[in-house]
């Protein structure tokens, strides 16, 4: 498990908690399953964090599950392909199979759509 | 298992255990490596994969995967639990089922691999042990992947993951059932050069009855068998037809007799039909096949063999009824279980369904004797080609579980007199061939019996009269008049002209005797009569002698006593 801290999202955590008043807006927790650093995970990551960054400022958890470091938890989740992204929160749970490429796509299937101008 | 190369460290091939195909393969499919196996929709293909897992489970001991590409795992099972395979308590120990339908409200954007699923494999895989692994449908999943390099890519990452696991895996794809043989130019054909054998199911109507057949069409570094094989999904699975090729271990022979029911055809024969034969009784309708078969049927039970009577004309209780107007009683040999008698109006479908059938009920019977009454209905649906091996195979098939098998055939009318084959050719095939016929003499028509082969017994070159009784079943006497066999009225006349005739006979030779005897008494009287005369001609021969010899003494005395009395003479002896 690791939670996403790169310096963006870390950042703007920091700026959400410290300046602005927290929104009424819920927090989206994402779950991607990605296999080792294959090229189809890391595009899916990069995605996901691009959008998350763009879309969800300082309102969102990222987990990053490897299926071959913890096969087990891909087993309980019934991933069979890989990247899959969960969004765990706020329910219902969704899940996107791909590289995340069609954003979107992805922000319709993520319930962002509203919140792209 | 058997192993063919015990000096090996592991068999080279993984027996799937499924009825022929192991035959077909020369011992299964390739251990270690990929199979593919493609066919149309509904060809069998779940149900090959399947069977091949829980036989790997059940004889051979190695655990399986089952991963569902397209049913869920919940139908599969519910599906197999309609053949009889019991695997419900084994399955949780060692087979592995794994649903990886994608939701059908899937959200897919942009590529993505299969690593997801090989991961989970592997952690399965490694827990139960798994030997043995089925990809079933694996082209749903690939249709989701955006383009072919994508394909081409989860394949190899596939067969990689195979490799390194060393598992035997089966992998189904869907073809066209229309061009089964084009597989390189079906959708996935590159996967062609990750798989070591691949196996075309196809499954076809032909003249209304279906056909399935089954091809295995390479096989890496093993001979194989490399035309189709007709198969059926019967209770037991998949039962795939193997013909007899070279080098393929004869059935054992015996010199054991059993008999036709028929004292007087066991005699033609020599002592009746062997053990384990195949006996064809061909003939009109009409002449009596069914009541020769009867026969035989009734004598095996007699011996306490356990016999299956399958007929194809009419239903059980109806032979029965019918076989019992000729004395032949069945019925107690049904009620004890003896005989098992099948309507085979239950059986329907191709022939070779009907031969697994047949199969099946004679394998749960424990039939040591078989009759199918006509043999010949089997080629009455599909191809006839397909009947042809159906013929051969079901010989094939008594002979090597020691069957003795008598089948009926019924001969076209059209075909005239001539004794033609049903197109089943089983006369080749059949060791013992006899034949009934009408034979039409003097405005009659009589049932004719001959036999026109037997091998490996010395037989009989008379055609006989069958004659059917409410006492039994026997051949008559044989009575010939002008090179002809005389039957019907014609030889009963012959019989009561020659009774007549040997009456007639008789009464003259009392008659000669009793001449004869008046004649003895009468030359015995005469001789009496002579012998009387000859005792009076010799008394009156001594008479005679004595009245001589009396008459010459008196007249000697007399003279001498004249003379005394005269005194002239002294007497002359003084």
């Amino acid at each position: 498990m690791a939670v996403c801290a790169c310096a963006s999202c870390v950042a703007a955590t920091r700026r959400s908690t410290s300046e602005r008043r927290v929104t009424r807006r819920p927090t989206y927790k994402f779950r991607l399953y990605v296999a080792d650093d294959t090229m189809n995970s890391a595009q899916a990551t990069a995605n996901l964090q691009a959008l998350c960054k763009t879309h969800l400022p300082n309102r969102h958890e990222i987990e990053i599950v490897d299926v071959f470091k913890d096969p087990q938890r891909a087993i309980l989740e019934g991933i069979r392909m890989t990247p899959t992204l969960l969004r765990l929160a706020p329910l219902p749970i969704r899940r996107i199979v791909g590289t995340l490429v069609d954003t979107q796509r992805v922000m319709e299937t993520l319930g962002l759509v509203t919140s792209v101008p | 298992m058997k192993l063919d190369h015990l000096s090996s460290p592991a068999p080279r091939k993984a027996p799937s255990g499924i009825i022929g195909f192991d035959e077909i393969t020369g011992g299964g499919l390739p251990r270690g490596r990929t199979t593919l196996l493609l066919g149309g929709p509904g060809s069998g293909k779940t149900v090959f994969a399947l069977q091949y897992l829980i036989n790997g489970v059940r004889l051979y001991g190695e655990p399986g995967i089952f991963v569902a590409f397209e049913e869920t795992s919940q139908r599969i099972l519910a599906n197999a639990e309609s053949f009889d395979w019991k695997f419900g308590t084994l399955e949780k120990k060692k087979l592995l089922f794994i649903d990886a339908q994608p939701s059908y409200d899937l959200v897919q954007t942009g590529d993505f691999d299969l690593c997801g699923m090989l991961a989970g494999l592997g952690l399965q895989a490694a827990q139960i042990k798994a030997r043995r692994i089925v990809f079933d449908a694996l082209d749903i999943v690939l249709a989701l992947l955006p383009d072919l390099s994508a394909r081409r890519r989860e394949i190899y990452r596939l067969h990689e993951w195979l490799v390194n696991r060393r598992m035997t895996c089966i992998v189904t794809l869907k073809a066209r059932a229309d061009e089964p043989s084009s597989v390189t130019q079906q959708p996935y054909g590159f996967m062609q050069f990750m798989v070591d054998c691949s196996v075309i199911l196809n499954h076809s109507v032909i003249a209304g009855v279906s056909q399935r057949n089954l091809r295995v069409q390479k096989y890496r570094g093993s001979s194989f068998d490399e035309n189709e094989s007709p198969f059926v999904i019967g209770d037991a699975g998949f039962d795939v037809a193997i013909a007899r090729t070279l080098g393929r271990e004869d059935a054992k022979v015996t010199k054991e007799r059993v008999t036709s029911g028929i004292k007087r055809l066991d005699t033609m024969l020599g002592g009746g039909y062997y053990r384990a034969a195949c006996v064809l009784i061909t003939g009109f309708p009409g002449t009596a096949k069914t009541t020769l078969s009867g026969a035989f049927a009734e004598a095996a039970c007699r011996r306490g063999e356990r016999t299956l009577f399958v007929s194809f004309d009419s239903d059980g209780t109806e032979v029965i009824r019918n076989l019992a107007s000729v004395g032949i009683r069945l019925n107690r040999y049904l009620k004890s279980g003896v005989l098992r008698m099948v309507s085979a109006r239950t059986i329907v479908g191709s022939p070779e369904m009907s031969l697994v059938r047949i199969k099946a009920i004679a394998a749960e019977h424990k039939a040591r004797c078989l009759v199918i009454d006509p043999v010949s209905a089997l080629a009455n649906s599909g191809s006839q080609l397909a009947a042809h091996g159906v013929g051969q195979r079901l010989i094939d098939w008594s002979k090597a579980d020691r069957i003795t098998l008598v089948c009926t055939s019924l001969l076209n009318e059209i075909a005239g007199q001539s004794e033609s084959d049903s197109t089943l050719h089983i006369s080749t095939l059949a060791d013992t061939w006899i034949h009934l016929s009408y034979v039409v003499q003097a405005g009659e028509r009589n049932r004719g019996m001959s036999i026109i082969k037997s091998r490996g017994t010395a037989h009989s070159n008379q055609v006989r009269e069958l004659i059917l009784s409410n006492s039994g079943v026997t051949l008559a006497d044989i009575f010939t008049a002008g090179g002809e066999v005389l039957m019907g009225t014609m030889r009963w006349q012959k019989e009561s002209a020659e009774r007549v005739e040997d009456e007639v006979a008789e009464v003259a030779g009392k008659l000669e005797l009793v001449t004869l005897d008046a004649q003895q008494a009468e030359l015995e009287v005469r001789l009496k009569a002579v012998q009387t005369e000859l005792l009076a001609k010799q008394l009156e021969k001594t008479l005679l002698a004595r009245t001589t010899a009396s008459r010459k003494a008196v007249i000697l005395h007399g003279s001498v006593r004249m003379r005394e009395l005269r005194g002239g003479d002294a007497p002359k002896h003084k």
